[in-house]
């Protein structure tokens, strides 16, 4: 060892490699924290020490993971790399970006990288999300401090102007809702953040507060300037525990920075912000719920209206947004309105995350104006099915959303056109699903789903979802089977109509579109 | 007193010191009840009367909201807890057949522990690593990619 060290003291002088390696719970899923220990152990014994960021995940999931190299030409990545690569990678160069099987070249410049547009997620799988220096470095606090110089009113306006919808899934205007909480008279106003990111497919809200959570502090704060809030809430659910850390970290870094407290970057501005953990039910996900949540209540759903707007937490003017919608706004102000209502197409503006996952040769995370077709995210994106067998269906939107066969590759990512073809974007997850799947399986456990995550609330939903569970399973079994159909019809027409909320309303779409598109699975020809 | 007496005595202590740590945070029973897990495990029926009344709130209201989240449990886990995603993107990649290998190498059902308290098994929808699937979670840990080999070798690690 010492000779070794000795012979290369020339190496030791240079400065330490800047490498990155998600520190994402996704790529610590599948083995980053173990390769990140084994790749400073055999960088240390080459004689070459390296200096080890851990970042968010640039959203490539079936490179991670991923380890990315600093070079004089810009960040060289390989990937996927196990542990037992390592020694290898050391060895062919890797501290100097040279070839290897595992590179994939310069990361900016890869083809799923270029063909997006990412501006919420812009900072992502670059930045140490702990770091507020590396935050500033890039950008950070530049949307918060040209909001410091309008008024309220004005910061509204921008936001409507931007053609900003929620991208939680109901599409609502964000600047819309914004400009009702201002105009409300009120001793206290709240603006509550929506992380309780239970659909399935969905795990953007996740990777972005692991990987840049003070965008979403910076988009809260601007939102509490526009309306006149000055407290805050993150809710957070509780099977995203690294969220809650990195969340948690930044808020209290923020506040050391006077991001966030009082006098906010020496302004008037006064918020707090809070992290307050979910408890398993995915209801709370629901707005209302989320509201009677963060009370410490029962998470059940309330009836609207009031909105929340005029009478949210503890019956104050509040604002409810998802994640995304409130990290789109730093962007906005910094780059202008009429720059991101530029992108999109129709009435869906600016850039929405999709995420693609399930059985999906390259899943992860896409962020790309509206408008993209739902074919080029699965087949250009995804590069099909990861068990290379043709593609069966995708399911759009969360549990609630569509079943969508492969002829429907042609329907653009935009709200309204989802919602012409029985279909809704949701939150923009895909799910790949090849043809071993059973759509009739797929149908029982919509009903399933929402069986036992229903809050009780509402008959069509609490007993309408069971007594769909039962219906299809007759189906299934071939029991009177035309009386089957028109009794789920049935059920189907009462929950769309007669729930309280989207859980029982939406959860006949997945069950309907199933048996539209996928009759034959249910033994069919051609149903309704 | 008798040593159970004691210790449900010291038990109702800690647990009204810990409410009373936290009540001055609004609607403050899902923080404590979190914190009450993570101290013992579990939220036991005699704590929800010391609860209520730290909060000033009726035993019926905090029954109502323990028994509503899916996560408060009323008695502890095994010594590993095994949470499997059984959400429609982790379906897509066989997570119902790894649900059932599961059942079936540990005994025991969803929301059940091995007789040897060695392992809960249960199910959760969506662990948000939808690209990365069969998902599971072992505590806070997150594994994907998860196949019955791997989650058998992930079990015998976690039980060391």
């Amino acid at each position: 060892m010492s000779e070794r060290a000795s012979g290369s003291s020339a190496q030791r002088e240079r400065a330490p490699v800047q490498v990155y390696v998600p520190g994402d719970s996704a790529a610590r899923s599948v083995g980053a924290d173990l390769m990140a220990e084994r790749l400073a152990a055999v960088a240390a014994a080459a004689g070459r020490p390296v200096q080890v960021v851990r970042t968010g995940s640039r959203g490539m999931l079936w490179l991670e993971p991923l380890i990315e190299v600093e070079t004089s030409a810009g960040r060289v990545g390989y990937g996927p790399v196990a542990p037992e690569d390592v020694d290898g990678l050391v060895a062919a160069g890797l501290l100097d970006g040279a070839a290897h099987e595992l590179g994939v070249g310069l990361v900016e410049e890869l083809p799923w990288m270029r063909r997006q547009q990412r501006l919420t997620f812009a900072r992502v799988g670059i930045v140490d999300p702990r770091s507020a220096d590396d935050h500033l470095a890039h950008g950070g606090t530049a949307g918060l401090r040209a909001a410091l110089e309008l008024s309220p009113a004005d910061v509204v306006e921008q936001v409507v102007e931007s053609g900003l919808r929620g991208r939680g899934g109901a599409g609502f205007p964000t600047g819309v809702k914004w400009r009702t909480v201002l105009g409300a008279q009120a001793d206290q106003k709240f603006v509550c953040c929506n992380a309780d990111e239970g659909d399935s497919g969905t795990f953007a809200d996740r990777m972005l507060m692991e990987g840049d959570p003070f965008i979403l502090i910076e988009g809260m704060t601007i939102a509490a300037h526009a309306v006149g809030a000055t407290e805050g809430y993150i809710y957070i659910r509780s099977e995203y525990p690294d969220a809650v850390a990195t969340m948690t970290a930044a808020i209290e870094t923020a506040r050391e920075r006077r991001w966030l407290g009082e006098r906010i970057l020496g302004s008037e501005l006064t918020f707090e912000l809070h992290v307050r953990v979910g408890a398993g039910a995915y209801i709370c996900g629901e707005e209302t719920s989320m509201l009677e949540s963060l009370e410490g209540k029962r998470g059940t759903v309330r009836p609207k209206p009031p909105i929340p707007a005029l009478a949210g937490l503890f019956g104050k003017p509040t604002v409810v947004n998802n994640v995304l919608s409130l990290a789109s706004v730093p962007t906005i102000l910094t780059g202008g309105a009429a720059a991101y209502a530029a992108l999109g197409t129709g009435r869906s503006r600016g850039t929405s995350v999709f995420q693609l996952g399930g059985n999906v040769r390259r899943g992860g995370i896409v962020e790309t104006a509206f408008g993209i077709t739902l074919g080029e995210l699965v087949e250009s994106f995804g590069d099909g099915t990861a068990s290379g067998r043709p593609v069966k269906a995708v399911q759009v939107g969360g549990p609630l959303g569509a079943y969508l066969p492969a002829d429907r590759f042609d329907l653009p990512m935009d709200y309204e056109a989802f919602a012409e073809a029985g279909a809704m974007l949701g939150h923009g997850g895909v799910v790949v699903f090849d043809d071993t799947a059973d759509m009739t399986a797929m149908a029982r456990f919509a009903m399933e789903f929402c069986a036992e995550e229903s809050c009780g609330k509402c008959t069509p939903c609490r007993v309408g979802a069971v007594r769909g569970v039962e219906t299809i399973d007759r189906i299934r079994r071939g029991e009177d089977r035309a009386a089957n159909f028109e009794l789920l019809e049935d059920l189907c027409e009462l929950m769309t109509d007669g729930s309280l909320c989207a859980m029982g309303g939406l959860t006949p779409m997945p069950v309907r579109s199933a048996l539209r598109h996928f009759a034959k699975d249910f033994g069919v020809e051609a149903a309704g | 007193m008798t040593v159970e007496a004691g210790e449900r005595a010291a038990r109702a202590e800690r647990v009204r010191a810990v409410a009373s740590g936290l009540r001055d945070q609004r609607g403050a029973l899902l923080p404590i009840l979190h914190a009450v897990q993570a101290e013992f495990g579990h939220i036991d029926q005699a704590d929800l009367p010391v609860l209520a009344d730290v909060l000033n709130l009726s035993v019926a209201e905090v029954h109502g909201v323990v028994t509503f989240y899916s996560d408060f449990r009323n008695t502890s886990p095994g010594r590993v807890h095994l949470r499997i995603c059984r959400a429609e993107a982790c379906q897509a990649v066989g997570a119902e057949a790894l649900a059932e290998h599961a059942s079936a190498g540990l005994g025991v059902g969803f929301g059940e522990t091995t007789a040897d308290g060695a392992v809960t098994l249960d199910q959760v929808f969506c662990l948000g690593n939808c690209a990365l699937g069969p998902t599971v979670q072992v505590g806070e840990r997150l594994h994907g990619r998860v196949n019955p080999a791997r989650l058998d070798a992930i079990l015998a690690e976690a039980a060391r």
